[in-house]
């Protein structure tokens, strides 16, 4: 699946962060590193993850494709 | 309108096309596009690709589902005709439209000298393919990187150089890193995390000879400064060019400072008079930002790009055009700090830390134009930042008095520093470019090796 963290929105929140740490993390103590192509089997945590961001700065692939 | 064609498959025609659907365009839609990937993200490629923590491969850009386009990707557009209304691609296809988005971007400055420019071990970073290959170089351990320009690319790949453990030069010949963006003084902080990560730091310095052996591996650099450098690894960090050479001859406003459009993203042709059916979005765009009293401004910002190509793809299908007026804003990560940035610090005259504190790098500094408030710049403060988008808006009395309990116990504003147009080896990624759209005069480019003052005479 496709990921994309619009970081001009992004404040550092770090919500995403604990729904899925496998996909986000921090570099350094407030900038968002995030994996663009996680596995499809993280859907769920990216989902709870977009879900969770109070500035709605995390979109998704909709769909399975790679 | 029956057929759209975009120019530019990168980020802005990405978004335009998904606005055009959305907003209910059923016709026939096509994306032309230099490079034979379909849309990616840039910003990782300065970043975590460069660091070897992401494949370059792995930054594509999500995109709507159901698009229906037709993409012609890995073959760029040499021109464009208004009178039969088509788009000519290199390898001689004529792609009619009804209506035109241009959003073919920009590109790295190159080296000015070829020869030197093509050695082995000389490198530029805009795309995915640049990206992979200085990503191979900066792993093989060259025994030291030069950096060449100080502004934010040139100042994160600097920095993956730290975090890689690579020794690094920065070469800059402003005053200070970032010094051409957000002016000299907000630069000396900037030079302070060069330093204390360990960047040997060149300011007020260019880079006047890249030198190759018998092999034509680049090995050593001359510098402004008398010393000869011995590297493996130079990468030329000068700002961008903007991709507008296709459409010469178009009748078009557009010149090497960019395709002049309205506030409603229209293009103007050379005589100024707006066109109804070609459209401008993203870095290759110049237009009068109805908050900045007309003044023409490109801004090469990931934001921008965004919403000026919705606001674009918007105006070819509604019947009342919107204008794009938002305030740039950026982001940058680099030496573990988050540096963000909202409204235009390129016009600033002054320059004062609102909040937080600088030697603990994490505080937010107001830039002032005339006593109104022209931007901010937040370090490790993120959460800062929106509030004093509401004061640019406003324009509010600079500097402003937020009685922040993280505030310093006296505004004390500086001047901002912001330097000469060329003074920097980095050009600002935001930055006003200068009068109407039939002006004649397109300034010179300033050669990046001339140092900023004559050597003496000897």
């Amino acid at each position: 699946m496709r990921v994309l963290v619009d970081l001009n929105r992004c404040l550092s929140y770090g919500q995403c962060v604990f729904a899925a740490p496998a996909v986000f993390r921090f570099h350094g103590a407030e900038s968002l590193e995030y994996d663009y192509a996680p596995a499809d089997a993280m859907r769920e945590q990216v989902r709870e993850a977009a879900a969770a961001c109070p500035v709605q700065a995390i979109s998704y692939s909709p769909d399975d494709r790679a | 309108m029956r057929s759209a064609v975009i120019v530019g498959a990168s980020l802005a025609g990405l978004r335009a096309a998904e606005t055009l659907r959305a907003e209910g365009f059923t016709g026939e839609l096509t994306l032309i596009g230099d490079e034979p990937y379909e849309p990616y993200d840039r910003p990782p490629l300065s970043k975590q690709v460069l660091a070897g923590r992401a494949s370059p491969a792995h930054t594509a850009l999500v995109m709507a589902e159901d698009l229906r386009a037709r993409w012609l990707l890995g073959e760029p557009a040499t021109g464009l005709d208004l009178r039969t209304r088509q788009v000519r691609l290199s390898g001689g296809r004529e792609i009619g439209f009804d209506r035109v988005l241009i959003a073919t971007g920009t590109r790295a400055r190159p080296w000015p000298d070829p020869a030197e420019a093509a050695l082995d071990g000389v490198f530029t970073l805009r795309g995915r393919d640049d990206a992979a290959s200085l990503q191979a170089a900066l792993a093989a351990g060259p025994s030291r990187v030069l950096v060449i320009g100080g502004g934010f690319t040139g100042s994160e790949i600097a920095s993956v150089c730290r975090e890689m453990g690579l020794a690094v030069t920065v070469a800059e010949r402003g005053p200070a890193p970032l010094a051409g963006a957000l002016g000299a003084a907000a630069g000396s902080v900037a030079a302070r995390l060069h330093r204390e990560h360990g960047v040997d730091l060149r300011v007020n310095t260019t880079v006047m000879a890249l030198e190759g052996d018998a092999d034509g591996r680049l090995h050593a650099a001359h510098l402004s400064d008398g010393d000869v450098l011995p590297v493996e690894v130079a990468v030329v960090a000068l700002g961008a060019v903007r991709n507008t050479e296709w459409l010469a001859g178009s009748g078009l406003a557009a010149d090497p400072r960019g395709v002049v459009c309205d506030a409603a993203c229209r293009a103007f042709d050379a005589d100024a008079i707006v066109t109804s059916d070609v459209f401008v979005a993203g870095d290759v765009a110049r237009w009068p930002h109805p908050h900045y009293d007309g003044l023409l401004l490109a801004v090469e910002h990931w934001d921008n790009a965004v919403r000026q190509a919705s606001t674009a793809a918007h105006n070819m299908v509604a019947d009342r055009p919107r204008p794009h007026r938002g305030l740039p804003a950026f982001w940058s990560y680099q030496f573990g700090v988050s540096i963000k940035s909202v409204g235009l610090p390129t016009i600033a005259d002054e320059v004062v830390v609102t909040q937080g504190s600088v030697a603990e790098r994490r505080f937010v500094a107001c830039f002032g134009r005339q006593g109104r408030c022209v931007a901010a710049v937040a370090v490790d403060a993120p959460r800062a930042l929106p509030a004093y988008a509401d004061l640019i808006e406003a324009a509010a009395p600079f500097p402003p008095d937020l009685r922040a309990a993280d505030g310093p116990r006296a505004l004390l504003p500086v001047p901002a520093g912001l330097a000469v147009d060329g003074q920097s080896t980095h050009s600002p990624t935001a930055a006003v470019t200068g009068p109407g759209p039939t002006a004649r005069e397109v300034p010179r480019e300033r050669d990046p090796r001339s140092p900023l003052t004559a050597p003496p005479l000897e």
